[in-house]
């Protein structure tokens, strides 16, 4: 039986059998079932994977009719960060004109909308500049990024060294009153590029400080739904699911620690968000087929109740792909594929 | 941009369409087919008749805002910077 080429978490190479594959495809998908109490994949789409898995091309694509919209994150900085020296306005074009981008995605390079509230002047008329040299939508976007609220670099006290200590009610208290300045942050910004004229806003990497900022980007799309209901609001998920770093914050009655992203999604549909981004963390000790299964299970959890379009976040160390600056093409697009054609996906 | 990927998305941000409903609904305003939208030169034929920008856009053809005010008329879209455009150039 010939070997099949593989790959960790990590990114490192191995090889491994067809029967290897199958039994980590199998204990991927029960563990995101046991853990999301979602349905496993069934044997068909495990034995899809597996067929794109063992496929020896180094990239492949999705099967003609398959073909879903992409949109990017924080397109310009990866240029800058890249030391490609063009400004955001050229790196718009590149992405347009070079790569036939279907979307365009401005950001500050300080991804966050605490720090850009006070830049947000210059970032408008960059925008207003953008939008009328290129044709793709162009979505802003940028993070709750709710860490930037607490001392020593917000006002804040610190729940991080709040909880050690055991002051509970201290630090419950401040992330309760980081939510309340970073959807006032976030509504401004986000009111101001979207009277500028952005195709749509970006609430990116919501959760990442745990429920507190995922309640703060919830309130964030309401309060800008309602106040621009033409608004278009993509919101991307932190993670698999969001962690309960204050424990007992609630959105309309329902308790946000430890939701996962099928559970987020219909809050998200609630508020009226217009694409939903998934993110499945990648485990570097595991294999990729464990980890892609384990991704796809969650992501279809998803697809399966979603009423809007669903953009899973693909690439390093999420949705199933290793955990590299540079991921490699074959599990990059190896993943991708079986991603959108299991979960059926709208876009990544 | 290569097809007519920035339409369908167009159709998912703006409607929240599904990846199906949006093609269907692009490829019917530009009346094409569904597999049409996914090739670069059936597309790009179809983007220059229309006046909906290509990738390599040339002399006198329609470029950057030019272009999405014809998008926006095709697809029956509100874009909120042809709105901006059409207040900034009405006294």
């Amino acid at each position: 039986m010939s070997k099949i080429f593989s790959r960790y978490g990590d990114g490192t190479p191995f090889e491994t059998t067809e029967k290897e594959l199958m039994e980590d495809l199998v204990a991927g998908t029960q563990d995101a079932a046991e853990r999301g109490k979602i349905d496993p994949l069934s044997q068909d789409d495990l034995d899809h994977i597996a067929d794109i898995m063992k496929c020896r091309y180094t990239a492949v694509g999705v099967d003609p009719g398959y073909e879903c919209v992409l949109t990017y994150d924080g397109a310009p900085i990866k240029l800058i960060r890249t030391n490609v020296n063009v400004d955001r306005l050229q790196a718009l074009q590149i992405y347009e004109k070079l790569m036939g981008a279907d979307t365009l995605e401005m950001g500050f390079v300080d991804y966050s909308y605490k720090p850009i509230k006070h830049i947000v002047t210059y970032e408008q008329p960059l925008m207003e500049q953008a939008l009328l040299s290129t044709t793709a939508p162009i979505i802003y976007g940028a993070q709750p990024n709710l860490g930037l609220y607490s001392q020593p670099d917000g006002p804040f006290p610190n729940p991080a060294e709040l909880l050690p200590a055991g002051r509970i009610a201290e630090a419950k208290e401040s992330y309760e009153k980081a939510v309340e300045e970073a959807v006032r942050d976030m509504v401004y910004v986000a009111s101001a590029m979207y009277e500028s004229g952005a195709d749509g806003i970006i609430l990116d990497t919501v959760g990442a400080a745990g429920d507190a900022d995922a309640l703060a980007g919830l309130k964030t799309a309401q309060i800008l739904k309602a106040k621009y209901p033409d608004i278009s609001i993509e919101m991307g998920m932190a993670g698999e699911f969001v962690l309960g770093m204050h424990g007992s914050l609630e959105f309309e009655g329902v308790r946000l620690a430890g939701l996962y992203n099928h559970q987020m999604l219909e809050l998200a549909e609630q508020v009226g968000v217009d694409i939903f981004g998934t993110v499945m963390n990648t485990n570097t000790t595991e294999s990729a087929a464990w980890n892609l299964a384990r991704a796809i299970t969650f992501t279809k959890s998803c697809t399966d109740i979603a009423k809007i379009p669903i953009h899973a976040n693909m690439g390093m160390g999420v949705g199933g792909v290793t955990v590299n600056d540079h991921t490699p093409i074959d599990i990059t697009s190896k993943a991708s594929k079986a991603m959108v054609e299991v979960c059926r996906l709208d876009g990544l | 941009m290569r097809a007519a990927g920035d339409l369908v998305a167009r159709m998912q941000m703006a409607k929240a369409m599904k990846i199906g409903d949006a093609k269907k609904y692009v490829a019917e305003r530009l009346g094409v087919s569904i597999a049409d939208l996914t090739d670069p030169i059936i597309m790009t034929e179809v983007r220059n008749d229309l006046k909906l920008g290509t990738l390599h856009a040339g002399a006198r053809s329609a470029k950057g805002i030019e272009a999405k005010h014809n998008i926006a008329e095709l697809l029956d879209l509100d874009i909120n910077c042809v709105r901006n455009f059409k207040s900034n150039t009405t006294r």
